[in-house]
């Protein structure tokens, strides 16, 4: 069975990928407004006592290195050399993302050297034109979750037809790293615990009712403001 | 040529759940199937893919073993990558749906449950069921109320409820609020993937009685 969607090029969708990180850029941001009301109502009872509250931004920056490179040298040559920089860098950060999900510190040690052995095996299938490395290695990440940990089967769509190999078009890859990039900056700004709901809607199982409950605010409102945003930003993108 | 567009899509709250793998399986099987079909659905998946993985990324990191990276390596010499096995390429479902239900729609274990319509509950995990509609040309679905989500993805044919009209490809999102009767449309049968989050309450007494029985 095939798409039936009126066939749009493989490049197109490429592009369009890359400019919904804008959209879903705009959704934080929404989304931040949504939990300022919820911080005023509920959590912050600073600004009742006249106190400032204090943002606290990250300082660390997303690295510049779109790690092309790596996964070239990886796919090419076999470098293990490349393998350790990628190892170094993503191995400690799966392995906090699975320990915030859940799973003890020896299985998620067990796990990580796990899906860096994928990365490894499936280097020839990051395309950076459609996806950062973290976001390629995110999948992977979340793909262990399901099948090892929590032992369901995880159904993943048939895979696209992206047309011919292509050169891989250095622009294109910045374009996607630097909208990816934009996206991370409104996340970070997000304060701590506001951002750890979104977290947490990502890594653990946090329904809209358990958001209704941490910010204060009624669900209806809640659902009705995010579909509302989400709507805005699909029809700009349009 | 009529050209088929897919008007009803899967929404946020699902889309994200899928790509956070926070859904059911039986969920995931008919998302996994509508963005095989729909590129606006896929461009959707790959935007959330984005969220997780910039929040990846602001991980402080947690040590790994001093070994790790060798104990990679050793993991990597010893696995061998697992290659997807080609599916023929005339088969009659997204290939997601293929893995539970076969590749021909002539080999579907149906069971009747009456008034022509027919059933195949796929073999899934967790706390929701999926299962394979047909339902006969003008044939209306069992009469229900929902209590908990419904996500119906039609295959073939189609099907209208009193306000909206869903063709191949479209998928029909339902919640408890929702007392509808769908109704397949005149022509070909209507083949739909239903996937419900709790068994679905028949107001009719003769379905209340059996429905324990058949599992819809």
């Amino acid at each position: 069975m095939k798409r039936i969607q009126t066939k749009i090029d493989p490049n197109e969708i490429r592009r369009r990928i890359r400019g919904m990180s804008v959209i879903t850029k705009s959704f934080i941001v929404e989304c931040t407004s949504l939990f300022e009301i919820g911080r005023a109502t509920h959590f912050d009872s600073a600004a009742s006592t006249g106190k400032a509250v204090k943002l606290v931004e990250k300082t660390e920056s997303p690295p510049s290195s779109l790690w092309v490179e790596e996964f070239e040298l990886i796919q090419r040559h076999k470098s293990v050399k490349a393998f350790g920089r990628l190892f170094t860098h993503f191995a400690p950060k799966i392995k906090a993302f699975l320990m915030k999900s859940g799973t003890d510190a020896a299985v998620a040690e067990e796990c990580a050297q796990e899906v860096m052995a994928t990365v490894w095996h499936k280097a020839h299938l990051f395309d950076p034109t459609r996806a950062s490395a973290a976001t390629w290695i995110f999948t992977i990440a979340r793909n262990k979750r399901i099948d090892a940990i929590r032992k369901l089967k995880r159904p993943e769509p048939e895979n696209l037809d992206w047309g011919p190999e292509h050169e891989l078009d250095q622009e294109e890859a910045v374009g996607l790293q630097q909208e990816t990039a934009k996206l991370g900056q409104a996340l970070a700004k997000l304060p701590e615990k506001q951002r750890m709901l979104v977290e947490r809607a990502y890594f653990k199982d946090m329904s809209h009712s358990e958001i209704a409950a941490a910010t204060g605010l009624p669900l209806g409102t809640i659902k009705s403001r995010i579909r509302l945003a989400l709507e805005r930003l699909r029809h700009s993108m349009k | 040529m009529m050209t088929n567009t897919i008007k009803h899509h899967v929404n946020d709250d699902l889309m994200m759940a899928y790509s956070s793998g926070n859904l059911p399986e039986a969920f995931s099987v008919a998302v996994a199937a509508h963005i095989s079909m729909c590129d606006e659905c896929r461009i959707s998946m790959e935007s959330h893919n984005t969220v997780g993985g910039i929040l990846l990324e602001m991980q402080t990191d947690i040590k790994v073993g001093p070994d790790a990276l060798q104990k990679t390596l050793d993991k990597i010499a010893t696995s061998c990558p697992v290659e997807k096995v080609e599916k023929p390429s005339k088969i009659d479902f997204p290939e997601p749906l293929s893995d539970y239900v076969g590749e021909s729609l002539d080999t579907i274990n149906w069971q009747p449950i009456g008034m022509g319509v027919k059933q195949s509950i796929l073999s899934t995990s967790g706390e929701a069921t999926a299962r394979l509609l047909f339902i006969p040309p003008g044939a209306a679905m069992p009469d229900h109320s929902h209590s908990g989500i419904e996500m119906t993805l039609v295959l073939k044919g189609a099907f209208a409820d009193e306000t909206e009209y869903f063709a191949k490809g479209d998928v029909e999102i339902a919640d408890g609020a929702t007392n509808h009767t769908p109704v397949a449309a005149d022509g070909s049968p209507c083949i739909c993937l239903a996937v419900t989050e709790a068994p679905l309450k028949f107001r009719k007494m003769f379905h209340r009685i059996i429905q324990p029985l058949i599992r819809i």
